[in-house]
């Protein structure tokens, strides 16, 4: 299977270990990536603040290629996700806009005519196709790790957009964890926001928002929380030492891209994956998956 | 047989609320609100919540089903039903429960009072009323459809750590106003609306679109608003500067400037601001977490200048 990856900023910028798992995570998968590198940024929803228009005509360009090559696009970003699948909705909601748009790509070669999928990773695996390729790929089941999944806002909402059943409860990420041999850890805050969004603005209601979705975890028992979005992954591993309300109880998590997750369980090692750069340790990891395989043995 | 776990509280009796369960066979058709009628007509009379209307108009009986706030009149009972056959009831959030489903919207209303929802004309009124093009109708009709049920109050994520935030439902009011051809006062309203507690602290959680049950979609009102603020040069705080650093970047290189951003936002005078990086920046340099400090840009970038050129952006 082939797909364009649409990478964003954050996994070539401050989370290069997300890009350097995904790769990891299609080879082991047998997934083939090829990256987008004419893309622009998707605007983050924050190019929109500016000019709506402005963010769909940068995005329609981005489809544009993906649809030269023929292909779908696959997410490694909730945010870049749910921003691309904003700007497809009005692009195919309304054909006059639609045709302004195109008249601006125009001059750069560019078009849009709808036919490029644009699916977030998760979405790609939380298939049947995509389990079935998962389940038999699998070389170290992450047997005894309980993960709490961070789904990350924009995949979920607007629901009209995201790919996943009943977004007020999705069981997509969860249904993936316990395909790689994990127990999943259901908590009410995994479809919160992390409030990334505001840490420069607000910083004390950001880390709020942090610190309450990491305790909450904690408190369902999760050993390692894993998100589909690298915003997510900077407000809670980050930004985890600022957060008070773990500091007060002296806790912490190690948070886990979804890729590192997926790619740990195909065999590859937490070097690999670069999950030696987090700023919150993920030995306790690899710790439950040593018990776990030496009690197996 | 349905199972309604209701969320109660009374504070003459007990000073913490309890969950109490009621049996119910959901007769057919019947919406939440119906059900919960029924419970109190058949099963216990001190069950209390607020209700008129009965058509989603009045905006009254807003509760949290499952975890998430609706209005009981406008859903099936049916269909709220989780796996075990059972729909948990709960006040709405973020504000003090009075009695069982009924809370406390004195936070809320003064909210809605502090944007001013009102109009403040240009000039002295005409003989007969103020013309609107359908055009600019169009841009405030989405707010006008707000009923105040406080749905998207209740389930706001920066008001959970907040309370200082206007939430959705004042700011959704806000762009009513601020998109007015007829009102006066925009550049004063988004002065107002972009201080600490408005529009920019707004977590772009989306809880709010989901949660309305009119076209109202308070987010989408609130991007609105920004972008209005912006327009209208109102630049001074880290919001507004974080919007065009952002856009500023993305304009540059194709794509975002992670290392200029955090600075750009927080203003180059703002010292507390600035010292306020030092230990993130600390910690991702340790880790050698810090973007690329050479920025590259993406292939292909002369195309997205171009895009920019033509809009005048």
């Amino acid at each position: 299977m082939k797909f364009a990856l649409f990478t964003g900023c954050v996994a070539k910028g401050a989370t290069r270990e997300l890009m350097l798992s995904t790769t990891k995570a299609a080879e082991g998968l047998g997934f083939e990536f090829i990256e987008m590198k004419s893309a622009s940024c998707c605007g983050a929803g924050v190019v929109s603040e500016k000019s709506p228009l402005l963010a769909d005509a940068l995005n329609a360009r981005s489809f544009s290629i993906a649809e030269k090559q023929g292909l779908d696009i696959v997410t490694i970003c909730s945010t870049c996700q749910g921003t691309l699948k904003k700007t497809e909705a009005h692009l195919n909601e309304d054909k006059e806009y639609k045709e302004k748009v195109n008249d601006i790509l125009e001059e750069g070669g560019h078009q849009y005519n709808g036919k490029t999928r644009i699916k977030h990773f998760a979405n790609i695996l939380a298939t049947e196709e995509g389990m079935a390729r998962l389940k038999s790929r699998i070389k170290r089941p992450l047997t005894g790790l309980k993960v709490a999944a961070f789904y990350g806002c924009y995949v979920l909402r607007p629901s009209e957009r995201s790919d996943f059943e009943n977004p007020d409860n999705p069981t997509g990420m969860e249904d993936i964890f316990a395909a790689l041999g994990a127990t999943p850890v259901y908590y009410p805050s995994r479809v919160k926001c992390c409030g990334f969004p505001i840490v420069m603005m607000n910083k004390d209601a950001s880390l709020g928002m942090s610190g309450n979705a990491l305790q909450d975890a904690i408190e369902h028992g999760a050993d390692v929380v894993a998100t589909g979005c690298p915003l997510c992954h900077l407000s809670l591993d980050s930004y985890q030492p600022e957060i008070e309300l773990l500091q007060k109880k002296n806790q912490s998590i190690p948070i886990l891209h979804l890729p590192q997750l997926v790619a740990l369980a195909l065999g590859y090692t937490p070097t690999q994956l670069g999950m030696d750069s987090h700023i919150v340790s993920t030995l306790k990891i690899n710790q439950i998956l040593s018990g776990s395989s030496a009690s197996a043995h | 047989m349905a199972t309604f776990r209701i969320k109660r509280f009374n504070p003459e009796k007990q000073p913490e609320p309890y969950f109490e369960e009621f049996e119910l066979d959901i007769p057919d058709g019947a919406t939440l609100l119906d059900c919960m009628n029924e419970i109190k007509w058949t099963l216990d009379g001190s069950l209390s919540y607020r209700m008129s209307c009965r058509s989603a108009i009045c905006g009254s009986c807003a509760v949290k089903a499952n975890g998430h706030a609706l209005l009981a009149c406008q859903r099936q009972g049916e269909h709220l039903l989780d796996n075990d056959d059972t729909i948990t009831l709960e006040p709405l959030g973020n504000m003090k429960p009075i009695k069982d489903l009924a809370v406390d919207f004195t936070p809320f209303w003064d909210k809605i009072n502090k944007v001013k929802p009102y109009l403040e004309p240009k000039d002295e009124p005409p003989a007969k009323e103020r013309h609107q093009s359908p055009e600019e109708f169009l841009l405030i009709d989405d707010s006008s459809t707000c009923i105040m049920c406080g749905a998207c109050y209740s389930d706001c994520n920066t008001l959970e750590v907040d309370d200082n935030f206007l939430g959705p439902a004042a700011l959704a009011k806000a762009q009513r106003f601020v998109g007015d051809s007829r009102d006066s006062k925009t550049l004063q309203r988004v002065q107002d609306l972009s201080e600490s507690g408005g529009i920019w602290d707004c977590t772009h959680c989306g809880e709010c679109v989901e949660r309305c049950p009119k076209p109202a979609r308070p987010f989408d009102r609130i991007k609105e608003i920004m972008t209005v603020a912006l327009e209208k040069g109102v630049h001074n705080n880290n919001g507004a500067r974080h919007a065009l650093s952002f856009t500023n970047s993305v304009k540059r290189s194709g794509n975002l400037n992670e290392n200029r951003i955090p600075v750009e936002s927080m203003g180059f005078f703002n010292i507390p601001g600035l010292l306020s990086l030092i230990p993130i920046g600390l910690r991702m340099l340790l880790k050698g977490k810090v973007p690329p400090i050479i920025h590259h840009s993406i292939e292909e970038v002369d195309d997205v200048k171009r895009i920019f050129k033509e809009l005048d952006q």
